[in-house]
């Protein structure tokens, strides 16, 4: 499919011109269109930041709710109706900051949804602080002295937690990152993808070549189903960018729930009368 | 017990862990099995072992809908519960139980039962509290075979011996409660109930709540658990595979919400059960809700706050905080049930309010009413599946096309050619961020628009008693039974209830209702009188009474007709 069917027209675009945020959102549509997903079979879901703007940009349905709530959404539209194709957009600040109890526990329910987060280590959209995986000395109106936290690692998290796929990749390798955003989607069950991505505005330390210097690939032969190499992999000092962990057979949440074990229908389309189910369970009430 | 008594006031108390819970359970049963109508409601501890709980069970005659303090019979399972409960019991009251449990300053008849020694000759197994619950049965000259029967069914799948213990130990019991009886210590209750109970059904509030979320179409709950207003997860919990539902306990109440719009947004017809700290922390959702224009069923179970509050008790001070709550402006329904008929009503017409109008609708019920339970006839669940009310959409669908009530067809992605885009930020027509400031006024009146759609469609008050009256007596939510047994206590003719189920938006006759009366007192369970404040800001009339309770424990029958005869009597 034509990556362009995905296109609006007319659009005014938010970000800043040389945002890595563009980078992203042209992986996006080309990996949409090599998985051949309709827009109208496909939702985007995003919090806020200029990461979860990005469903405003493409021609998809659009879930565009709370800062670091759009883990909940999502995993609820895919239950609701495992049909839909369902994509999470979000930022270092919204996923890792504000929505890092809401990562935990989608990683715990394994839905069958991706999750895209644009990591540029810097708020944009308040201008300039620390976020998350801002790294120590980083200085900031805010962080004036420098950053002296640790560093999040969403990668060394998700695989201590027995994530389903844990992936890494850098905005500005547009064919490689598509390339992950589809193997992403195609796992049955939760993908993270931490996109290392620069902030042309407010991130003077993690500027592209910081982040060509401090990323590498995987080695070749790398076993993506291996979780002790991976979590070595998710410690080294240097960013490794590729699938980094890969478990498949773990059942998605949605088949779980138990609801779709004998009627596949999802839920808006079914139309029982509970009448004589609700007469028993009163009669049990006598 | 006074001969001209139409119900009997059982109490059962002991400390958390001792099976009151189980014995409230298998009497109720058995009692309405025998021909009664029930009552029961409990108070206890946030405690998992230890401290005092105790149950009140009121068998009648006719309908017993409230809590009264009254103990005609009182069954302690442990120490401490006498001292607990020295308020309520009187010179009337006829205690029975093992010796060492009745010893306390307290007036009252003491009937010494061996509880201990009883369950111990009924088996290793047989716990003390069915050889209470059959001293109980026996007491009350109800039949043998009914009370094995009962304990059969309750224990129904558990283990066979444990549960031919229980039948052995409450059979013993009941031999010692028969004996009393003959010996001339206690008189069972001479009456039965007026009509056939033997169809009508046992509920809890959060029971029936329940059950009006399986009626109105409910397909999904995603909550965090919370004492008082778990009951209704638990309940879901058990039939969602038979329902077809989705429970999903979340990481905490913010995804809850979120989880509950997502659902909505998909098509599904989501619903949350909380309380008050956990309400807190949906608020933002909540206020989501009012942007997205998403429908959203709430339960809230209030308990005392603030904060934790009294986590076990109840409390009616959470209505400004639901009123109030979530940034901006946007409507939204709050419902109020008071009985149990309208707590399966309520949830069920809510879901298709929050549908119709595309707003959040709240359940606001409390502690007592979730954990409160008597007979009445079953719901009508005929009429098929309940609506639902999204389109198909067309390639040129805007999720918020201008109408001239404000309600937009709701599109669903997957179901038709457009593509559905719901955003938190103002937006335009077609659901995307915008800052074009004519638009967000445009908007805005779009969305109050809906509520004065909403506010048409109010449940109207229900006025009982005189036409015309001297006093109306208000209430809204739990306290509404609790306020018509106090009025017929006092026997007024010239005093009227008028009971509000819905709280919000008022219904357009309440002002003309509270004229019709010359003085009105609105009894409610704050400690500063939101409902009455509330009413008046929005009939403009003066309410001139109010009657507050605030010290966790819902009011009783004997405190509101004392507080109302005082009040009613002082002229004016």
């Amino acid at each position: 499919m034509d990556p362009s069917r995905y296109d609006i027209e007319g659009l005014d675009i938010a970000w800043c011109p040389g945002c890595g945020n563009f980078s992203i959102l042209r992986a996006l549509k080309l990996a949409l269109s090599r998985l051949d997903i309709l827009p109208r079979d496909l939702v985007i879901v995003s919090g806020i930041g200029q990461a979860a703007k990005t469903p405003h940009y493409l021609r998809t349905h659009v879930f565009n709710g709370l800062h670091g709530r759009a883990l909940p959404p999502a995993t609820a539209i895919k239950t609701v109706n495992p049909g839909l194709t369902v994509i999470v957009e979000s930022g270092d600040g919204d996923m890792y900051g504000e929505g890092g109890n809401h990562l935990l526990h989608a990683i715990r329910r394994n839905p069958d949804i991706t999750c895209l987060v644009h990591d540029n280590m810097v708020y944009g959209l308040t201008k300039g602080q620390a976020s998350p995986t801002s790294r120590p000395g980083f200085k900031t109106p805010v962080q004036v002295g420098g950053v002296f936290e640790e560093p999040f690692n969403p990668v060394a998290l998700a695989v201590a937690m027995g994530a389903s796929f844990v992936a890494r990749a850098l905005a500005t390798d547009i064919e490689r990152t598509a390339d992950v955003i589809v193997r992403a989607v195609r796992h049955r069950g939760f993908s993270l993808v931490d996109i290392l991505q620069p902030c042309v505005s407010f991130n003077k330390l993690n500027t592209l070549d910081w982040f060509r210097e401090h990323t590498r690939e995987l080695p070749g032969g790398y076993d993506p189903g291996d979780r002790m190499a991976a979590m070595r992999t998710a410690l080294e000092e240097d960013l490794a960018l590729g699938v980094i962990f890969q478990r498949e057979g773990r059942p998605a949440f949605e088949e779980q729930t138990g609801i779709y074990g004998l009627d596949p229908t999802p839920l808006p389309f079914r139309a029982e009368d509970r009448g004589p189910g609700l007469t028993a369970v009163m009669r049990n009430k006598r | 017990m006074s001969a001209d008594r139409t119900d009997i006031s059982i109490v059962l108390c002991g400390e958390a862990g001792q099976g009151i819970q189980t014995v409230e359970n298998v009497l109720v049963r058995l009692l309405k099995r025998s021909g009664f109508h029930v009552f029961a409601t409990k108070e206890y501890m946030s405690r998992i072992r230890g401290g005092v709980n105790s149950t009140v069970i009121r068998a009648g005659g006719e309908r017993v809908r409230a809590y009264s303090e009254r103990i005609d019979l009182l069954l302690p399972l442990g120490r401490g519960g006498l001292r607990h409960l020295a308020r309520r019991i009187s010179a009337e009251t006829v205690l029975a139980g093992e010796p060492e449990h009745l010893e306390g300053d307290v007036p009252g008849a003491r009937l010494e039962v061996p509880l201990k020694r009883l369950a111990a000759e009924a088996g290793s197994k047989a716990p003390v509290n069915m050889a209470a619950l059959g001293v109980a049965a026996g007491l009350l000259a109800l039949e043998g075979e009914v009370v094995a029967r009962v304990i059969r069914e309750t224990f129904s799948g558990k283990d066979q011996a444990q549960v031919e213990a229980n039948v052995v130990a409450a059979a013993k019991g009941a031999e010692a409660g028969r004996n009393l009886v003959r010996g001339g210590f206690f008189r069972p209750p001479p009456f039965r109930a007026v009509n056939d109970v033997s169809e009508e059904i046992v509920l809890s509030g959060a029971e029936a709540v329940g059950l009006g979320a399986l009626a109105g179409g409910c397909d999904f709950l995603s909550s965090y658990p919370m004492s008082p207003s778990t009951g209704v997860m638990t309940f879901l919990a058990g039939r969602a595979k038979d329902f077809g539902v989705v429970v999903e306990q979340a990481e905490d109440e913010i995804s809850a919400v979120n989880m509950a719009l997502g659902a909505w947004y998909a098509g599904g017809r989501a619903m949350v059960t909380t309380s008050g700290g956990g309400f807190a922390l949906m608020v933002e959702g909540l206020s989501l809700a009012g942007m997205l224009e998403s429908p959203l069923v709430i339960h809230v179970g209030q308990r005392p706050g603030p904060a934790t509050g009294l986590p076990t008790r109840t409390e009616q001070a959470d209505l400004e905080f639901v009123l109030r709550a979530g940034h901006g402006e946007f409507p939204r329904v709050i419902l109020a049930p008071g009985t149990l008929e309208e707590g399966f009503d309520l949830t069920r017409r809510a879901f298709d309010t929050a549908d119709r109008y595309q707003i959040p609708v709240f359940i606001l019920s409390d502690q007592y009413f979730m954990d409160s339970l008597y007979n009445l006839p079953p719901f009508d669940v005929a009429g098929g599946p309940p609506e639902r009310r999204f389109v198909r959409t067309a390639k040129d669908y805007r999720r918020y096309a201008l109408t001239p009530d404000g309600v937009s067809p709701r599109g669903i992605p997957g179901f038709g050619e457009g593509l559905v885009s719901v955003d938190s930020d103002e937006h335009d027509e077609e659901g995307h961020i915008t800052e074009d400031l004519k638009l967000r006024k445009v908007m805005v009146e779009k969305r109050l628009r809906k509520g004065a759609a909403a506010a048409g469609a109010a449940v109207a008050p229900r006025w009982t008693g005189p036409a015309e009256a001297k006093d109306v007596v208000v209430s809204w939510g739990s306290t509404g039974p609790i306020i018509e047994e106090a009025l017929g206590v006092l026997g007024r003719r010239d005093a009227a209830h008028l009971h509000f189920a819905q709280v919000h938006p008022l219904h357009a006759d309440a002002g003309a209702l509270l004229r019709r009366a010359r003085r009105r007192v609105c009894v409610e369970g704050n400690a500063t009188g939101q409902f009455r404040r509330l009413l008046e800001a929005a009939s403009g009339v003066s309410i001139e009474h109010g009657i507050l309770k605030y010290d966790g424990l819902p009011f009783s029958v004997e405190e509101v007709a004392e507080g109302l005869g005082g009040l009613l009597d002082g002229g004016g």
